[in-house]
């Protein structure tokens, strides 16, 4: 019996029989509607984390009736545990730019940005090159789009769509209330698509194999591939493309090196899951669902310390503007600290997690809302590393 | 060049307008390595924005430092994957080289050493950005060369 997970080309596949453009020029020979019906056929959900239908975003951008729209590229990858769309930015960023400007044509804009984060700026060069090209020749095929670069720094929280339009305004790096949703008011308040750079590659390559190809990849809540990014404790760390709704223990057997106790699935606002329950854990949007960050640790690691990290991570990338963030985030840090110093009882880690289920309601965004993921899935599964 | 006339230029290639700020500060950190109070408070006047609005801006994003800094700024990777690959011994070896702490900058203001949340390089790390370039897969002696390299540049 085959028990290898099965790998995927489609994000980085080299085709030479047609380029990105060329997948371009094909596409906007079709009409919007026709493409929209196709990337809603197909499944497709945003690649970044939160996993909204992509067909649907863009119907609703393009159903707006307003004279400017945008599109954008979150290209603000700081999930910990993630790299996935660094590489994809290095190697194949011209299918970046063809998602955005088939998008464009869709919903009816003019102009696209790649917000790129500031940890990255070393790529920008070659990503500038490569744009100026391909904005040359959409030029010369007469197709009115035109895409720009952006850069970040150094700021987890503009990852978070209204935060990065705020970024992307000259302001502070603070979410907004919402609604209303980028697809009625984004950046500069005009309807913007904003995708994440793995989300867009797909785009392009089912507008090019078309949806069926794709829709048979993964399960019925799951459709198609995914860019995971493997680290920790693994002999092959890197960057692996799979298909959607793989059974944990699999991915385990294939990446663990023998000995991993827990994966945070999803990077820092992601799950831990233990051992025991790697066996039902199905890794897509019917399980846990993970913007691609898979981090392996082996039995040699104390989970407290992979927690306090995680913490600490949230109480520095906190924007402050919402309290229960702000305080929460140092609360929870702060008392995992007393517990472990025995300054508190073990009841008070209890306590903690009722703090992070009202820091999941009251939270203006998405930081502060899956704080309590790792929290609670590390307490509770590992409550004695964290107390003693 | 003054920093005056740095701002006119980054604000002439930019666009006058509130959306061109992030790409200003950036501009003026590449050349200062840090916002002054003069730069901040000549960006305010050529945006017509007050200036506590281009110190909110600025004061928000961890590149955008409001400090002094080196010429050359370290960021180390402290990021839970780094920690479990090394990160520690990477600070010490950086540390006893340039004989300054994290937050520090050296005397002949050359370094400042940082360190930074994940900058996305968990397969390969531990990792530390100089200034934009990237240097993963660190051990303390080649942290070391890598930093011997910079101060023998002028």
């Amino acid at each position: 019996m085959e028990t290898k997970l099965k790998k995927v080309d489609i994000i980085f596949e080299d085709d030479k029989t047609i380029s990105p453009i060329g997948i371009l020029e094909k596409t906007i020979k079709r009409s919007a509607d026709e493409i929209i019906l196709d990337l809603i056929d197909s499944g497709l959900k945003g690649r970044g984390g939160a996993g909204f239908p992509t067909g649907l975003k863009w119907k609703f951008t393009r159903n707006e009736d307003s004279e400017v729209k945008y599109v954008i590229c979150n290209a603000d990858e700081g999930e910990p545990g993630t790299f996935k769309d660094r590489e994809i930015l290095d190697r194949v960023p011209e299918k970046i730019f063809t998602g955005m400007a088939i998008c464009g044509y869709v919903i009816g804009a003019k102009e696209g940005y790649i917000y790129i984060r500031g940890e990255y700026n070393f790529l920008l060069k070659s990503i500038q090159a490569k744009l100026d090209k391909f904005n040359n020749e959409m030029k010369q095929k007469h197709i009115d789009f035109t895409i720009y670069l952006k850069s970040g720094s150094g700021a987890y929280v503009c990852g978070e769509e209204s935060a990065l339009f705020e970024s992307m305004e000259g302001k502070r790096g603070e979410p907004r209330n919402k609604p209303p949703y980028p697809t009625v008011a984004g950046y500069n308040n005009k309807p913007t698509v904003i995708n994440n750079v793995e989300t867009l590659v797909y785009t392009t390559m089912i507008c090019h194999m078309g949806p069926e190809k794709f829709k048979a990849l993964g399960t019925t809540d799951s459709r198609g591939s995914k860019v995971f990014s493997v680290s920790g404790d693994t002999p092959i760390p890197g960057i692996y493309e799979l298909e959607l709704g793989m059974p944990l223990n699999k991915f385990v057997e294939e990446f663990g090196d023998g000995d991993a106790k827990a994966i945070q699935v999803g990077g820092a606002s992601g799950h831990c899951v233990p051992r025991k329950k790697f066996n039902d854990t199905i890794i897509g949007f019917e399980g846990i669902p993970t913007g691609g960050s898979m981090m392996i640790f082996n039995s040699s690691r104390s989970m407290y310390n992979v927690l306090h990290d995680y913490l600490e991570f949230f109480t520095e990338e906190s924007c402050g503007q919402c309290t229960p963030c702000r305080v929460g985030c140092q609360q929870l840090l702060k008392g995992i600290e007393a517990v472990k110093r025995g300054e508190r009882s073990p009841s008070y880690l209890d306590d903690l997690k009722k703090l992070t289920n009202t820091m999941k309601i009251a939270a203006k965004c998405g930081l502060g809302q899956s704080v309590g993921n790792p929290f609670n899935s590390i307490v509770d599964n590992f409550r004695e590393e964290i107390i003693y | 060049m003054t920093t005056e006339l740095l701002v006119k230029e980054l604000v002439e290639k930019n666009g006058r307008c509130r959306n061109s700020l992030m790409p200003i500060l950036q501009g003026i950190v590449q050349k200062e390595h840090y916002l002054s109070e003069e730069a901040m408070l000549s960006v305010a006047k050529e945006l017509d924005l007050s200036a506590a609005d281009v110190y909110g801006t600025a004061s928000f994003y961890t590149f955008l430092d409001t400090v002094p800094r080196g010429k050359n700024v370290i960021r180390v990777c402290k990021t839970i994957t780094c920690h479990m690959k090394g990160r520690e011994e990477i600070i010490e070896a950086i540390s006893n080289h340039l004989k300054i702490k994290v937050g520090e900058t050296t005397h002949d203001k050359k370094f400042t050493l940082l360190t930074a949340n994940c900058l996305g390089w968990c397969h390969k790390g531990p990792v530390m950005l100089i200034n934009d370039e990237v240097y993963p897969e660190l051990t303390p002696a080649k942290t070391v060369e890598i930093l011997e390299k910079y101060g023998k540049e002028q």
